[in-house]
């Protein structure tokens, strides 16, 4: 426990991507098995330790330390693992022979939810305040040591001399705490095989466009639906839907997944059929209801139905087509689509034009709902993991703006903790009443972060539990993707991705956007 | 909102004493002002008179240029309208003091910051009982538990005998805490000399004048980048990540300051060591000192006044918030 403590300390004090994935290196070679794999399953997001719900943390807690006093912590500390960790009264001469890393996940692993409590007191009562962090941290999910799953994969290939992209396919062959993978990696054992697994491959992304502009002939043009992006994996008899992260979302989707039963891997955009949009693809804010559910109820699947629209073809049975130019893909997609089910399954239209200022033109005309911008894809690119330059361009949609009045703030998480960082703004209505239009936690510079938390610090008017409401004098320009009708807000509006455009110190409050103003935007 | 009793009166902007027309650590300028110590957020420039310690009077001095008032030593008394006061040790940073108010029977006690852990740079803060007890609330989550400053200056001097390549960047506050970990380095036996920014120049100056060995400091200037691997250097937070610290062969940036506890804060500033050092009281030094003084009411300054409150409150002590403006939670 000591050793994977130290490592996620170190890598929290770390920001150099370089030194990050030698420290993460170091460990995995000096550690022992399965130590090590249960590390390396921790900081993928791979293990998952259900009994020990943050509920059960909180009332660990709350039994050793007054409830309001750990709620103001937890408020400013801005985590839990790390409040609960510092909080605990726990021993001053923690234990002399700490329990080992496997030890604790074998434990936890077995555990019932009514034994967590006990359990996990005993646990936190034999550790000093770091090791207790560490503890915390597996036992809830969710590191935050700014290791994302890929950097730990890229560190896993580095420390071993593998090929980060053979780890990435080779990963969802194996399962935590990877001695397989390991003996592979030490040249002790074979290469675990995914071939006849339903698994993950990582998404190729595209870079903005910014200012640069393109040659049609050699780049082709397509819209960027305003969904979630995902990838569709029959093999073996069996389907799997995964999000861009890799995450396994098969479970919220069964109507799509139950309707891919063509072997092959394919790359699309999930979207559901709006009734307003007469059958056609809805906004984002309708693919919402189905987004984040366990369980998906029938009323769920008949009111706002899935559909996949494709955008590209990994695999065609076995054979693997990402190594192809994208246009042989395009025809290899083409027909594949024709073996599809038409009601779940389109493909994304080509946008024809004759060149690039008639692109633009069509850009800023775009008023389709489900339309985020565009996509510019060379003509020749294979189909590669990640983000490459000079093969994909995204082209988004110029944002909305507004000048809105920040009315509550509350403290951030993780990188922002202990900073009032996230604001509730609003515009006003006829009688000159302020009501809430959104909330947004980003778009400003650390600077800037400075300058916003004083002003609440300065400026509060009353306390909400981890709410201040302040003066409304401020006025924060936002940006924004789209605006929808809503019950989120008082005001009956929502928006999609604000963020803080430009801090109007400037403006007078008065003179922000009317409710009104907001509404017409509404498409 | 400014609470009032019938001869002391807290204002949003300091601590006022009508029948003498002082503020107590006032943010504006004022024509009479009793400061407890010489941080920025509670000694400002531009007072018509000053009152406090000969210390704290040098130390705006060095900062703002000549001062116009009276220097009082620790425990000696002086009559302002109709107000006796005197000052006693805070144990904070050099000079920096309580100040002991008097009237009508009524006692008030304006702690300014303060600390209870030993420091070579400043006497120890003393205990008085009174009415009211104004209390600073920087520190005030029990998550917040300063560990033994040993155990820091320990891990600092092992981390550069383990990379002596590297030279050790503390960011450490101008006043005070620069000022007490050289001299902490010094009681655990380092005595090669430490390389310190300009910045940090004038007040450790201050410092040997009043007293405080510091043992050999030079400036950074004149050396080659080169000559440094392996050793201290120590400059103001703000000077961490700017073009002056590139120079250095590849320090390891370390911060000594007590919100180094929550990790997240040491990560927005970019610190790899996190030394959890600070010149504030604690939480347990807190909660202790006002069971220890007793006082009839606390109130609470800049901080986590709601947390202070409410633990006052559990306790059965009378408190209440005051809200000032302009003071800074970060320099510490």
């Amino acid at each position: 426990m000591q050793a994977f403590s130290q490592l996620l300390d170190s890598l929290i004090y770390t920001r150099s991507r370089n030194a990050k994935l030698d420290l993460i290196g170091a460990y995995l070679k000096a550690a022992p098995d399965p130590d090590r794999g249960w590390a390396l399953a921790a900081l993928t997001g791979d293990l998952s330790l259900p009994a020990v719900q943050p509920s059960i943390i909180r009332a660990l807690v709350s039994q050793r330390v007054d409830p309001v006093l750990f709620g103001l912590s937890y408020d400013y500390v801005g985590d839990l693992a790390e409040t609960a960790a510092l909080i605990w009264p726990g021993a001053d001469m923690p234990d002399a022979a700490p329990p080992r890393l496997s030890e604790v996940v074998n434990e936890l692993q077995l555990l019932t939810r009514a034994q967590a409590p006990v359990v996990m007191t005993r646990l936190l009562d034999r550790l000093d305040a770091n090791a207790r962090f560490a503890l915390l941290k597996l036992a809830t999910g969710g590191m935050r040591v700014g290791v994302s799953a890929r950097l730990a994969k890229t560190a896993f290939a580095e420390a071993f001399a593998l090929d980060a992209d053979d780890v990435e396919e080779v990963w969802h062959a194996v399962a935590p705490p990877y001695t397989a993978l390991f003996a592979w990696a030490e040249g002790t054992g074979p290469r675990p095989s995914p071939e006849d697994a339903p698994v993950f491959r990582p998404f190729m992304l595209a870079h903005p466009l910014e200012d640069r502009d393109v040659d049609l002939t050699d780049y082709a043009a397509e819209w960027k639906w305003d969904g979630i992006r995902v990838q569709l994996v029959h093999v073996g008899g069996e389907t799997r839907l995964y999000s861009r992260a890799g995450d396994d979302i098969t479970r919220s989707f069964p109507d799509v997944a139950e309707s891919y039963q063509t072997p092959g891997v394919v790359d699309g955009e999930l979207l559901v059929r709006g009734d307003v949009q007469g059958g056609e693809a809805a906004s984002f804010n309708a693919l919402q209801q189905r987004l984040g559910r366990k369980t998906v109820s029938s009323a769920m699947l008949s009111d706002f139905p899935a559909f996949v629209r494709l955008y590209d073809i990994l695999f065609d049975g076995p054979e693997d087509l990402r190594p192809q130019p994208w246009t042989e893909r395009r025809i290899r997609l083409e027909t594949f689509m024709s073996r599809l089910d038409r009601d779940r399954f389109d493909l994304s239209p080509l946008v024809d034009v004759p060149d690039f200022s008639a692109l633009e033109e069509l850009r800023l005309g775009a008023r389709d709902a489900a339309i985020e911008g565009l996509m510019l894809k060379r003509r020749d690119s294979p189909y590669i993991s990640g983000r490459r330059v000079g093969l994909w361009y995204k082209w988004k949609r110029d944002p909305l703006v507004a000048d809105c009045v920040m009315m509550y703030a509350q403290r951030g998480h993780g990188k922002r903790s202990s900073y009032y960082s996230d604001y509730t703004f609003g515009c006003w209505t006829e009688n000159g009443e302020l009501l809430p239009v959104g909330k947004a936690y980003s778009g400003f510079t650390d600077e800037e972060l400075m300058m916003l938390d004083r002003f609440v610090r300065n400026n509060t008017v009353a306390r909400f539990g981890p709410v201040r409401e302040v003066e409304k004098t401020l006025v924060l320009e936002v940006a924004f993707d789209s605006i929808h009708a809503s019950k989120r807000h008082k005001s009956g509006l929502a928006m999609r991705f604000p963020r803080i455009n430009r801090i109007r110190t400037d403006k007078p409050a008065a003179e922000a956007d009317r409710i009104e103003t907001l509404r017409r935007m509404v498409r | 909102m400014a609470f009032r009793s019938s001869w002391i009166e807290a204002h949003p902007t300091g601590i006022y004493l009508p029948s003498a027309d002082a503020w107590i650590d006032p943010a504006a300028p004022v024509d009479r002002a009793i400061i407890t110590h010489g941080h920025s957020d509670h000694a400002r420039g531009g007072h018509r008179a000053v009152l406090a310690t000969r210390e704290t009077l040098a130390i705006m001095e060095c900062r703002y240029g000549p001062q116009t008032g009276q220097a009082l030593a620790y425990g000696e008394a002086v009559r302002i309208g109709d107000v006796d006061l005197r000052l006693v040790p805070a144990g904070h940073v050099l000079g920096s003091a309580q100040a002991v108010l008097e009237c009508r029977g009524e006692r008030v006690v304006v702690s300014g910051d303060y600390k209870r852990r030993p420091d070579p740079t400043c006497a120890p803060f003393e205990p008085v009982p009174c009415d009211v007890f104004v209390t600073e609330a920087t520190f005030a989550l029990p998550v917040f538990r300063h560990p033994p400053i040993g155990d820091e200056i320990g891990r600092l001097l092992a981390a550069r005998q383990a990379q002596p390549d590297r030279a050790i960047l503390i960011g450490a506050y101008a006043l005070g805490k620069a000022q007490r970990v050289i001299a902490e380095l010094r009681r655990h036996g380092y005595e090669r000399p430490l390389f310190i920014h300009g910045a940090l120049q004038r007040l450790c100056d201050l410092y040997r004048e009043l007293g405080v060995a510091l043992g050999e400091l030079l400036p950074i200037s004149d050396l080659k980048p080169a000559a440094l691997a392996g050793e201290i250097v120590l400059a103001p937070p703000s000077a961490l990540n700017d073009r002056w610290s590139r120079r250095l062969p590849d320090p390891i940036t370390a911060m000594a300051s007590g919100w180094m506890r929550v990790r997240q804060r040491a990560r927005q500033r970019g610190v790899e060591m996190p030394l959890v050092i600070s010149d504030h009281a604690d939480w347990d030094e807190l909660t202790a000192t006002i069971r220890e003084i007793a006082p009839g009411e606390v109130w609470v300054t800049h901080g986590r006044e709601d947390a202070l409150v409410h633990w006052c409150h559990q306790h059965q002590i009378a408190a209440r918030e005051l809200t000032l403006v302009g003071r800074e939670d970060e320099d510490d």
